[in-house]
């Protein structure tokens, strides 16, 4: 009943499909956001004395940052869901839109502060030697710094993936059509709440498990280059 | 600016770390050519004192002049001086997810001296100079610390630097690994590069430097020509000093 019946299973599939979408455009945002904040934070962090050129835009980007970590840290994100989605873009009808932008923002805060402890493992000798060869900050950065600390990062970003992707199931409270919301209309529709709620848990378990297993896949991959 | 072509000078160096003074003016000059040891105490801060010259301290107080150039005016291009001025670590600092050939083309190519193409003929040209050019291809994670050396000198030199820093570039190898560093350095010092090398080796000081540096407490306490210095010794310091490292 809860699945067969009026091909409904392709409304799960479409849902999780949604959901996919939504945690891969999520991340990539979070992950850019991610990038820049962190960048931004080391670098206020290990900046030298005596470069004051840069080092006033500096400190105000690092506060900035840091107030946009402190708040995406400390508040719900289904609240942070429902102020984008019913405040901010009241009047938008492009909900997938709104709903990848508030779990972008939402991760970029998470993601940064990922990103920047796997920054802060790297040797400064590495920073230094880049540097005493004459490249700038960011060159270095691009090429010695990230490359590395991508390893380091890979299984906490991991975490954060499948963190992202439950996450998904939020985005009903905004309007968005997703696996959670097809469980909840058919419910509705069927007044059958467990299948429709058991079956969901169980297509969230298995992207999980698979998502877990290709990372662990990638990250054996990385390390193995490691040892060459 | 030219006085018997100095090529890089300081006035009234001082650097502190907080309340903790490192260098305490130091004024000093090093010629085109000149071959500089600079030996002391660890904590003397003579590796700050090296580290000043390419600006990766900044000096609290006082002047570092490059080629005629004020380097430590905040208008100067740092990175465009430090392409002048190789600088070799006590850690030899390789970029492990490069390969050796990347380690040493990467900043010619992106600091835009030469084109990917010239700067591999040259990597393949000082890898044979340092026997290493089989490890081409290798990470430096499969290396010797004398292996990883030699590459950290070779990327440096790739540069075509005026001058060349090294910072205790053999304190972190294994004994039987330092001749194979020190042969590649003076091999450096005797096709006429400037050098300023901070370190322990007081037979590499004695046979290559033109000139001895004694640093202790951020000052220079004494100098002269190595036979001066080591033969005959004035400041109390550099007695003592001595007796302990001879």
């Amino acid at each position: 009943m809860s699945f067969v019946v009026n091909d409904r299973w392709k409304l799960y599939l479409k849902g999780l499909g949604k959901s996919l979408l939504l945690t891969v455009g999520a991340l990539a945002l979070g992950i850019v956001i991610g990038v820049v904040i962190s960048i931004v934070r080391t670098a206020h962090d290990q900046k030298r004395s005596g470069e004051d050129k840069i080092s006033a835009g500096l400190s105000v980007g690092n506060a900035i940052c840091q107030l946009y970590t402190t708040i995406i840290r400390g508040t719900p994100m289904m609240v942070q869901l429902m102020i984008m989605g019913f405040v901010v873009f009241a009047s938008s009808r492009n909900m997938q839109g709104v709903a990848i932008l508030a779990l972008g923002i939402n991760s970029g805060a998470y993601v940064s502060e990922i990103i920047r402890s796997g920054i802060m493992s790297i040797d400064p000798g590495q920073m230094e030697a880049g540097r005493s060869l004459g490249m700038g900050y960011g060159t270095v950065m691009k090429e010695v710094i990230l490359p590395q600390a991508i390893k380091n990062i890979l299984p906490a970003l991991g975490n954060e993936l499948i963190t992202l992707f439950k996450d998904t199931s939020l985005v009903s409270v905004i309007g968005m059509t997703e696996l959670t919301k097809v469980a909840r209309d058919i419910q509705a529709r069927t007044y059958l709440p467990m299948m429709p709620y058991l079956g969901i848990a169980l297509m969230y378990l298995v992207v999980v498990i698979i998502m877990t297993w290709l990372l662990g896949k990638l990250e054996r991959r990385m390390r193995r280059s490691d040892r060459r | 600016m030219t006085e018997d072509n100095v090529l890089l000078r300081v006035e009234h160096l001082s650097k502190s770390f907080g309340s903790n003074l490192v260098l305490d003016d130091i004024s000093e000059q090093i010629r085109t050519g000149e071959k500089v040891c600079i030996i002391g105490p660890s904590g003397s801060g003579k590796s700050t004192f090296l580290r000043c010259m390419n600006l990766l301290e900044r000096p609290t107080k006082g002047d570092v002049f490059f080629d005629g150039q004020k380097i430590t005016d905040l208008s100067v291009d740092v990175n465009k001086v430090r392409e002048q001025m190789g600088m070799v670590f006590q850690h030899f600092n390789l970029f492990p997810n490069k390969t050796v050939r990347q380690n040493i083309t990467l900043a010619p190519v992106r600091t835009g001296h030469m084109t990917q193409q010239e700067a591999d003929a040259e990597a393949d040209k000082l890898l044979a100079r340092v026997n290493l050019s089989e490890k081409a291809e290798d990470y430096p994670s499969s290396l010797s610390g004398g292996q990883k050396q030699r590459i950290a000198i070779v990327r440096a030199m790739a540069m075509h630097p005026k001058m060349m820093l090294f910072d205790e570039p053999t304190s972190a190898l294994d004994p039987e690994m330092v001749g194979e560093v020190l042969n590649v350095m003076k091999e450096l010092a005797s096709e006429g590069m400037t050098m300023a090398v901070v370190t322990h080796e007081m037979g590499f000081a004695r046979e290559v430097a033109d000139r001895v540096l004694f640093v202790d407490e951020g000052k220079i306490m004494e100098q002269g020509t190595p036979d001066e210095l080591f033969g005959h010794p004035k400041n109390r310091r550099l007695q003592d000093f001595l007796s302990k490292v001879l």
